[in-house]
């Protein structure tokens, strides 16, 4: 169940050259060995192409954010993933894992809850929305991948997020 | 894995005239709080073939002693007497007469391929030695943990308690950027020498935990993607994912204090309850159920009850159990948050971690809830654990910003005596194995 080809990988540098945000992997590039959905954690394609992994990270909007220790989904969060499960619905061949973060103002164990409550929320959302579960997996980052590094609220609220990482495969 | 070759706590009567161990006023009483550390003087041990190593020893000794807090050392540039040998006798008005109210020898020895250390405790005031004289051996290699176990030996007569000096810690080795932290499973001795690392740097790992055994440490790593609980052998870095239920996340494990079952957080669409399992296999006993988060849990040292966190009142808050699940009792009503609750291993105290306006402590209070004492405060302090005898605790304590790390560092618990572990690097998530045999 390998995901990514070369070929592909190829095509994912440009992309991120193109955009010039990294952040978009989500865990920051960090691929997930043996995971179940394999090392997909990358976006691919060109921007301008709707059918691509770019287009759905770019222009879709793979990231929502939340308030200070809440899993609760914003109006615009909802906005967000309405466009995502669009998306998801008339590209059946993707697979998607939703990842839960957290900011550093908390404790490790129960960051790592409170991202899973985050992927839970948009997962719940996705299915609500016509999503597959099937096709939907999360997993909590806590605060151990933060994106934005400062201590203060303008970091932290780019931490406090949850990241829909779409991979091809139809994910069981 | 240093291995202890002669635990040879022989007790010679080296001794000639005093049949029983003396019990003269050399004593602290931890609980009073010691303003004034006790002044004690420890001349370089004699240097019976043992080379470089006899220095070597003596300064280790002396580094657990000072670093209680409870101690002072006076300088060797101000001992009036000198010892020619070990069995020297001793002057006591020369040692009375620089305020020295402990004194330690000592001498050092190679035999057989061991190290062999003997040495005896006065009491100044007294003017009589504290317990028989002893004599210690072990393998070269070994050298610090024979200056660890006659550390132990010496605060334990002065103080009546076990000591924490030959000890051993599992952390998390940080390395790397804030957003890409690279992050290893170490163990160290408790002073951060001896580190060795039980993991590569290529997945996640958090939160290790000791067996109270020592033999074993439970940690969650991201080895499969997802957060999973492993167990691994100390001795050989063996280790092996515990079953899981498929789509679920288990993390937050802690040994049942006798070593055969783990307690840990699953979560699972989202909510996050506490379950027990054997680790010898078996099926998951569910402990909670609750759509709150219930996490960080860990065993009263009689084994009956559990203390964790959970957030059914709406923040973080501490809780404790029957060990066998069944209606929580909560303890801390303070205000803040509290978390990451640790029961001291005398069972008198639960240290935790708060977070109030804008910053987090280390904190201990009655297993009640009474009694609540801060003795940290920083931008982030989290994650406390207990020396083996209940008198120092450990945690993480990370600097704010792009720059920000984490160290380990220690606080009695009068408060006093707040240091960092130098020589380790960024370091996170410790966990206090037991005083080794």
């Amino acid at each position: 169940m390998h995901l990514v080809t070369k070929a592909a990988m190829g095509l994912a540098l440009i992309a991120l050259a193109a955009c010039n945000n990294p952040s978009k992997n989500g865990a920051n590039g960090v691929v997930d060995p043996g995971g179940a959905f394999g090392d997909g954690a990358i976006s691919q394609g060109s921007i301008n192409d709707p059918n691509s992994p770019a287009y759905f990270s770019a222009t879709v909007g793979d990231t929502v954010h939340f308030v200070v220790d809440q899993s609760t989904l914003t109006d615009e969060a909802r906005s967000i993933l309405s466009g995502q499960a669009q998306w998801l619905n008339a590209h059946q061949n993707y697979a998607a894992i939703v990842e839960g973060h957290a900011d550093e103002q908390g404790t490790r164990e129960y960051n790592l809850a409170l991202g899973a409550r985050r992927a839970s929320a948009v997962q719940e959302y996705l299915i609500s929305q016509g999503v597959s579960g099937a096709r939907l997996r999360t997993v909590s980052y806590g605060k151990e991948r933060p994106l934005a590094v400062c201590s203060s609220e303008e970091c932290y609220s780019k931490n406090r997020r949850a990241v829909t990482v779409i991979s091809l495969g139809a994910g069981s | 894995m240093v291995r202890w070759i002669l635990a040879a706590v022989a007790a010679l009567m080296m001794t000639t005239g005093l049949a029983a161990a003396q019990q003269g006023p050399l004593h602290i009483e931890i609980d009073e709080g010691v303003i004034e550390p006790l002044p004690y003087a420890l001349p370089t041990f004699i240097n019976e073939g043992a080379g470089g190593l006899t220095s070597d020893i003596t300064r280790v000794i002396a580094a657990d002693l000072s670093g209680t807090g409870l101690f002072r050392e006076i300088p060797e540039s101000a001992h009036i007497q000198r010892f020619a040998s070990f069995e020297t006798p001793v002057s006591y008005p020369d040692w009375q007469a620089i305020n020295a109210q402990a004194l330690i020898t000592g001498s050092v020895g190679l035999s057989g391929g061991k190290v062999v250390v003997k040495f005896r405790l006065f009491d100044i005031y007294s003017g009589a030695q504290l317990g028989d004289g002893q004599q210690l051996a072990a393998s070269p290699q070994s050298w610090r943990r024979l200056a660890h176990k006659v550390a132990d030996v010496i605060y334990a007569r002065i103080t009546g308690e076990s000591g924490y000096f030959d000890s051993r810690v599992v952390f998390v080795s940080e390395s790397g950027p804030k957003d890409k932290r690279q992050k290893r499973l170490a163990v160290m001795d408790y002073d951060g020498a001896n580190i060795s690392y039980l993991t590569d740097s290529s997945t996640i790992v958090l939160a290790p935990r000791f067996a109270p055994q020592g033999d074993r440490i439970l940690f969650t790593t991201f080895e499969t993607g997802f957060p999973r609980i492993k167990m691994m052998n100390v001795g050989n870095a063996a280790g092996q994912l515990l079953p899981e239920t498929p789509g679920t996340m288990t993390f937050s494990p802690r040994f049942s204090r006798d070593g055969g079952s783990v307690i840990y957080s699953l979560e699972q669409n989202g909510n996050t309850d506490l379950y027990r399992m054997s680790v010898s296999g078996g099926g998951a006993e569910r402990l909670t159920n609750s759509p709150a988060i219930e996490t960080a849990p860990d065993f009263s040292p009689d084994g009956s009850r559990v203390v964790f966190e959970s957030d059914r009142s709406g923040t973080q808050q501490i809780y404790v159990m029957p060990a066998s699940g069944g209606e929580p009792v909560r303890i801390s009503f303070g205000e803040g948050r509290y978390g990451t609750p640790v029961w001291s291993p005398r069972g008198d105290l639960i240290a935790f971690t708060k977070q109030a306006g804008g910053r987090f402590f280390i904190g201990v209070m009655r297993t009640d809830g009474s009694e609540e004492r801060l003795l940290t405060a920083s931008f982030l302090d989290e994650g406390p654990t207990w020396s083996p005898n209940g008198r120092v605790i450990m945690f993480t304590r990370e600097s704010p910003g792009a720059a920000g790390g984490a160290k380990l560092y220690t606080v009695d618990i009068s408060g006093r005596n707040l240091k960092a572990i130098e020589g380790v690097g960024g370091a996170s998530d410790p966990s206090w194995g037991p005083l080794l045999p």
